[in-house]
């Protein structure tokens, strides 16, 4: 006769038990959540086309970062062997694949001495001597990739702060493929605000204005008429009319917005127009003393992004680490600054290669109908498994509750994301999860055709229609975790739910109808036929 | 008494009638190798693009609305009735320049359809997100039919992948051809719905080969015309039930789920019904052409029962 282990029978139901608790919490409301312990409290999580809300695709530009790192290099060696009295012509930046810079040296005997001090200029780049004293400066290839890694995650470390401070509620930044991010915002139904914050690299330098060269104005098409000198160059800026016009900066950065600790919004005390007050970290306070107390009554830039935004002249050394910037700001625009100031700047700009907004009525919208679908798709269903099967329909039917149950609270446990092909996969495994079922019975129907006794059918159909379950199901497995690997966004998202299916189906049909069936079969002396 | 789909001593000559399915299936194979090349109506997932879903507060005049759209000068423009007609759905190609471009095309179209209208989704894809979109898919695609294909060739035989290959293929040139010459629109849920064809397709065609395996082990005397229709029969109601059942949730979702999920659901239903006819129509029968090894013939084992303790 039949032994049931009671270890078995408490797993089985221990388990339906739990996933009945785990899935709880998705049809309650938030307050009742609210009151659960903690760990009971996850719900399914809904994909942004069915709560409704943004979502933005960026792509991080590392070839420019990569550039400006690269004739940052460049300046750094000028510098560098100038100092070192080393002469050289022909310095220059290729900007071609992956860039490099290349220089002639004027003497060739100079080769170990050059390369020595190049190479103090950055851990990452290597030389090569390319014969007749030219140098090739180019990245290591380890080096370029460790770069791009830090200047992705400084990227979405920059977005992360700049979209809290922007106050978006539960905002989702991650990384997407090589060089993408995508950033997740429920509930905004106008992500421009958003975005143009995102966008901005908001890099702030201190940089002296340049004494030989006078400020000049723009031509029609936008560029400063005349040439400025060596080591400077002209940018734009506005005056208090709204004009624009250039000024001679020199390129040489004394300071940059990295050492802020802090930037707020202010009133400038003698126009009372808003500004924005910035406070230095220490290191900034005595680099900004320092500079302040050597150039008394020079004019210095504070330049954003390419833009001089205010050019004030030192009356006096400032030893405090305060500054105060005041361009012609509106009270939004130096909201707006401060916010990107106390971020940071981005490392590489960044461009939107994907967007998509949807509303909250077309969410709530999908989420009634896929409510709707799902639903009928089980009753009918049930139905017609009661139909072809009677009794042993009905306890098929037991599992496929089942499966419904614990399929959301794994999607639950697992915070895995439901979209609107999500919810066509939970229909689609409402028809599917029955198929583990329907090979068993039509096993047993087999075998009771032989004219075998009816516990003899019952044993031998689950035991052969086994190897087939595994295969089948062993094979769609497999394709769910090549795709949960491989795939992306949507994909991935279906590879999860298939698999889960998958995974359930097989217990509920091996486990908890085969339980079913026992007892029920327990309970009946002497079953010449099966209701099935 | 319940219900039986298939009576249980069914004895259709699949293979009998393997020169007449054949046809059929070469037939849509052509079809969807002729609608790869006619094109795919690709959506704005794949080939970038903007997109606005609005909900109007009175019934539009299309037409009036379709020449104030073109008047912009965007380029092509697409207005679709989704679901009522006062839900619309604009397509707009992307916009040469910046994404101050994009974003300004939008602003027009919003300008036009009237900007206190209920906007329920507004997208716009880059080109090169589309065509990666489109490459991962397909990679992502190829990667998993290969690995199940390998998984069969080491739990049956090569021969058995050889031939599940073959109505993989099928099945997607047809629902290709679906794509192509019904003109439905090709984006990344579309994907999703091939994947699902052909994991229901392999899955079908695993339990057919699984019985021939059997059989093959248990008859070793029948020959193999004879082993692979008394599978197909055995199986035929298994087959059946589970494509019914299948096919009663999507035909739910067809018609109560909404525009996008019956969108979404019709390639599958056309695809479970293909993936079961290529099972044992196609796959099955050309086992036949396979030279499966067939062991030691000398005597059938015929099992009347399992051992059971």
């Amino acid at each position: 006769m039949l032994q049931l282990s009671k270890m078995k029978l408490l797993i089985i139901f221990g388990t339906c038990l739990l996933g009945v608790l785990f899935a709880l919490p998705n049809v309650l409301d938030q307050k009742t959540i609210a009151k659960l312990p903690l760990f009971l409290q996850n719900t399914v999580n809904l994909g942004l086309e069915l709560r409704g809300g943004s979502h933005i695709q960026l792509e991080v530009d590392l070839k420019s970062a990569h550039k400006d790192y690269l004739s940052h290099i460049k300046d750094e060696v000028r510098s560098t062997l100038r100092k070192e009295q080393i002469g050289y012509t022909d310095l220059k930046l290729v900007t071609k694949d992956k860039g490099n810079v290349t220089l002639t040296l004027l003497n060739s005997n100079d080769f170990a001495k050059a390369k020595k001090v190049i190479f103090k200029i950055d851990s990452y780049i290597t030389i090569q001597d390319l014969s007749n004293g030219n140098l090739n400066i180019t990245f290591k290839e380890d080096a370029l990739e460790k770069r791009n890694k830090q200047i992705i995650e400084q990227s979405i470390e920059v977005v992360r702060r700049r979209v809290d401070e922007s106050g978006t509620k539960e905002p989702n930044i991650q990384r997407q493929g090589e060089d993408r991010i995508i950033v997740q915002l429920p509930g905004v139904e106008d992500p421009a605000e958003v975005k143009r914050m995102i966008g901005k690299t908001a890099k702030l330098t201190f940089r002296l204005v340049d004494n030989n060269a006078q400020s000049v104005n723009a031509t029609e098409d936008g560029k400063p008429m005349g040439v400025a000198p060596q080591g400077a160059e002209y940018l734009m800026t506005t005056d208090h009319k709204g004009n624009k016009y250039f000024i001679p900066v020199r390129k040489e950065v004394k300071l940059t917005g990295d050492q802020l600790v802090d930037a707020r919004i202010t009133e400038d005390p003698r126009s009372g127009q808003p500004a924005v007050s910035i406070q230095f970290d220490s290191k900034g306070t005595r680099a900004f003393a320092e500079i302040s107390k050597n150039n008394v009554n020079r004019q210095f830039a504070m330049v954003l992004d390419d833009t001089v935004i205010s050019a004030p002249v030192f009356n006096e050394p400032i030893t405090g680490g305060n500054a105060q910037i005041s361009g012609r700001f509106t009270y939004k625009e130096a909201n707006e600054l401060s916010v990107l100031l106390r971020a940071g700047s981005l490392p590489a700009p960044l461009k939107v290669v994907e967007e998509s907004t949807v509303g909250p009525s077309l969410g709530a919208d999908s989420i009634q109908h896929g409510k709707q679908g799902v639903g009928i798709a089980f009753v009918l269903v049930s139905i017609f498994m009661i139909m072809s099967y009677s009794l042993f329909g009905a306890i098929a039917n037991i599992a496929l509750t089942f499966n419904i149950i614990l399929l959301f609270a794994g999607l639950s446990i697992l915070q895995a994301t439901l979209t609107l092909p999500g919810i066509a996969g939970i229909a689609l495994t409402i028809g599917m999860a029955v198929d583990a079922n329907v090979l068993i019975y039509e096993r047993i129907k087999e075998e009771l055709r032989t004219g075998v006794k009816v516990m003899v059918a019952i044993q031998a159909g689950y035991k052969r229609a086994m190897t087939t379950i595994l295969d089948s199901n062993f094979t769609t497995l497999l394709g769910a975790a090549v795709l949960f690997e491989f795939g992306s966004g949507p994909i991935k998202g279906f590879a999860v739910t298939l698999a889960l299916g998958i995974l359930i189906s097989l217990f509920t049909a091996l486990s908890l109808t085969k339980l079913i069936i026992y007892l029920w079969v327990r309970n009946k002396k002497n079953l010449t036929t099966l209701p099935i | 008494m319940a219900l039986q789909l298939v009576p249980h001593n069914t004895k259709i000559d699949f293979v009998g009638g393997r020169f007449i399915t054949f046809c059929l299936a070469i037939f849509l194979a052509v079809l969807g190798t002729s609608g790869y090349f006619n094109g795919l109506n690709f959506g704005v997932d794949f080939k970038g693009g903007h997109v606005l879903e609005v909900h109007m507060d009175k019934e539009p005049d299309l037409t009036t609305l379709r020449e104030n759209l073109n008047a912009l000068n965007l380029g092509e423009v697409v207005i679709q009735e989704i679901g009522t007609p006062k839900d619309l759905m604009v397509k707009v190609e992307l916009q040469d320049g910046d994404d101050s471009a994009q974003g300004n095309a939008i602003e027009k179209i919003k300008a036009v359809l009237g900007a206190d209208q209920q906007y329920r989704k507004v997208a716009t894809v880059g080109p090169k997100v589309g065509g990666e979109m489109v490459q991962n898919a397909l990679k992502a695609v190829a990667l998993a039919l290969a690995a199940m294909l390998i998984y069969i060739a080491v739990r049956f035989e090569w021969q058995f992948a050889a031939c599940a290959i073959v109505a993989l293929a099928h099945d997607c040139l047809t629902l290709l051809a679906l794509f192509s010459w019904a003109g439905l629109e090709f984006n990344e849920t579309s994907v999703i719905a091939i994947l699902i064809t052909a994991g229901y397709s392999i899955n079908d065609t695993i339990v057919i080969f699984d019985r021939i395996r059997e059989n093959l082990r248990k008859f070793k005397k029948l020959e193999l015309k004879d082993i692979i229709n008394k599978s197909l029969n055995e199986t035929l109601s298994r087959t059946m039930m589970t494509a019914t059942t299948t096919l009663i949730a999507l035909t739910a979702l067809y018609f109560m789920a909404g525009p996008v999920i019956s969108a979404f659901s019709f390639p599958i239903i056309i695809g479970i019904t293909v993936g079961s006819f290529s099972s044992i129509c196609l796959a099955s029968p050309l086992l036949l052409y396979m030279h499966l090894p067939r062991g030691d013939s000398s005597s059938d084992t015929v099992e009347k029962s399992v051992n059971l303790s």
